[in-house]
């Protein structure tokens, strides 16, 4: 763990860490500075873009009424049980077709195939399957994510280093022991990048799930607000939307700092 | 070396491994006759693609031959075995365990007592002297420490027979020089049966008592090469009229057969 040792940082090292701060407000500034200037009414596109100041009274307002909350709690409680059961299912779906063979010559067509399709195409199948609850929602969150993440988890699962598994096995590792101790532990990145896309996957067909019809949602709340034209809530709701995204890659991101503090970076 | 009293440790009888299933069969070794002795030091060259990593291999339990046999303490090789250590070229070492759990992998998997785990790990940590990176990731070692984790996880398993394929190839000189006089130093200690391929011949006259000479593909034994300087060796054998006679036989058959590979 000597890299993860905490000690004093170099005076280049606070140097950069300074940088960062000061370029990310930049950031910040230049963005609110183009959207100020997109949405100045005297400009068309002002028509679309509701002001800053705007967007944060139709925050307050719906967060008076709680409304707000239950639209984003409805959003990402989908989005966790969706992404999450496919998660579950994935991890295991991936070593198995890594593992055995025949397991994989069957499923592989399979996913080939489902994958080229747009898991919003199955909306009208689950609708009719399961009707406009919340299962359907979740079981479309299921199919995209779980296809996304089959696919980089299995990449990973059959690239583990051969020669580490030969090592493995002169060390004395049965099988059991390989699959444990090492393609486990290798293949630990590929299921964070498996997570990383796999919950921005479920984020993006729900929304896209939820604007065509429900009665909670981030999705149904902007297109609710689009129907009424009103273009602030519109934008505020694009905004959360953005915001859930950075939290939960921001999720991920921890998890994978600990959980591959391991691996070989490059130095930028 | 060979034909005094020793006892053999490896009987290897017309080998041959023929890989089939790409478009052409490639015949990579084809009838290898070669007896290992009892703590002794080989080392084998030959041109790349001769099938040195295939007989390593086939020794290690990693791959079977096509025909022949091959015996190890009279007994048929079945599959690895901790008793055959191996030390590969790209070092190996599971980069999510720390040096010391790296090499307490081999010993758990044996199902040792947790402490005599921890003694025989911090034994050969020490041998290779990397107690102080015993609980660093290899990610913060250089080339020439890895190569040492290897090795040390290799010998803490006790093999009787060693395999190490190119082990310093990855290296530069200065450490490659340094791990050589390590390893002639531990091996001069604690003698095992050690099979060492290396394309750098000056590297195998310092550490075998025979070179082996393979021939460009389909490999087969050109020549073996008894080298008869007493150990203990050092960096400074090198400088002997003995070494470079021994080095410059050897390179000129190596050379020879790079060249009608060529052809
Ligand atoms: N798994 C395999 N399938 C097919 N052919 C193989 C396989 N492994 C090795 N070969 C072939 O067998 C021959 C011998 O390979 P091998 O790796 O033993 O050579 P080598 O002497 O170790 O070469 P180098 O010095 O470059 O490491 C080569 O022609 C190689 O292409
Ligand atoms: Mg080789």
């Amino acid at each position: 763990m000597v890299s993860m040792r905490k000690r004093p940082l170099t005076p280049k090292e606070k140097h950069d860490r300074k940088m960062t701060i000061v370029y990310t407000a930049i950031s910040v500034i230049l963005a609110l500075a183009v959207w100020l200037t997109v949405s100045y009414p005297g400009f068309k596109s002002g028509r679309v873009f509701a002001p800053p100041q705007k967007v944060l009274t139709a925050f307050e307002e719906q967060a008076k009424t709680s409304l707000i909350w239950v639209h984003i709690g409805a959003s990402v409680y989908r989005v966790l049980v969706g992404f999450g059961l496919a998660f579950v299912v994935a991890v295991p779906t991936s070593f198995l077709m890594g593992w055995y063979k025949p397991f994989r010559e069957i499923v592989q067509p399979w996913l080939r195939f489902i994958r080229c399709i747009p898991p919003l195409a199955f909306i009208p199948l689950v609708i009719v399957g399961a009707g406009v609850g919340e299962s359907a929602k979740i079981i479309v969150i299921f199919i995209a994510a779980f296809l996304v993440m089959v696919i980089s988890i299995y990449g990973g699962v059959v690239n583990v280093d051969n020669t580490l598994i030969k090592a493995a096995r002169v060390l004395g590792a049965n099988d059991r022991t390989i699959f444990l101790k090492v393609i486990i532990p290798a293949s630990i990145p590929y299921i964070i990048i498996g997570a990383r896309l796999g919950l921005s996957s479920s984020l993006t067909t729900l929304i896209a799930a939820e604007l065509t019809g429900a009665q909670r949602g981030l999705g149904q709340m902007i297109q609710e607000a689009a129907n009424y034209f009103k273009m602030d809530v519109v934008l505020m709701g694009i905004i959360i939307i953005g915001v859930v995204g950075l939290l939960f890659e921001k999720i991920v991101s921890i998890a994978e700092r600990r959980l591959t503090a391991w691996q070989e970076t490059r130095e930028m | 070396m060979a034909g005094n009293s020793r006892d053999v440790k490896v009987d290897i009888k017309g080998v041959r491994r023929i890989f089939t299933g790409g478009e052409i069969d490639v015949v990579a070794l084809n009838g290898i006759d070669l007896q290992l002795y009892d703590n002794e030091f080989v080392c084998v060259v030959g041109p790349s693609g001769c099938g040195k990593s295939t007989l390593l291999n086939i020794l290690a339990g990693l791959d079977k031959q096509t025909d022949g046999e091959i015996t190890v303490d009279g007994g048929r090789i079945d599959g690895p075995s901790p008793d055959r250590g191996v030390v590969f070229q790209q070092y190996a070492l599971f980069p999510w365990l720390t040096v010391r759990k790296n090499v307490e992998f081999g010993l758990r998997n044996q199902g040792l007592p947790e402490r005599q785990v921890r003694e025989t790990a911090d034994k050969y940590i020490n041998m290779v002297q990397l107690q102080d990176f015993a609980n660093s990731y290899p990610k913060v070692l250089s080339g020439g420490m890895k190569q040492r984790v290897a090795i040390a996880r290799a010998y803490a398993m006790n093999p009787s027979l060693l395999l190490l394929d190119e082990p310093f190839g990855a290296l530069d000189a200065q450490t490659r020089a340094q791990l050589q006089a390590d390893l002639l130093q531990t091996w001069e200690a604690e003698e095992k049966t050690c099979f060492f391929i290396t394309h750098d011949v000056e590297e195998a006259v310092l550490l075998a008592q025979r070179v082996v000479i393979m021939s460009a593909r389909p490999g087969r034994i050109k020549r073996i090469v008894d080298i008869d300087i007493p150990h203990p060796r050092t960096q400074e054998t090198r400088l002997s009229q003995e070494f470079s006679v021994l080095k410059n036989t050897i390179w000129a058959e190596v050379y020879h057969e790079y060249l009608t590979q060529r052809k």
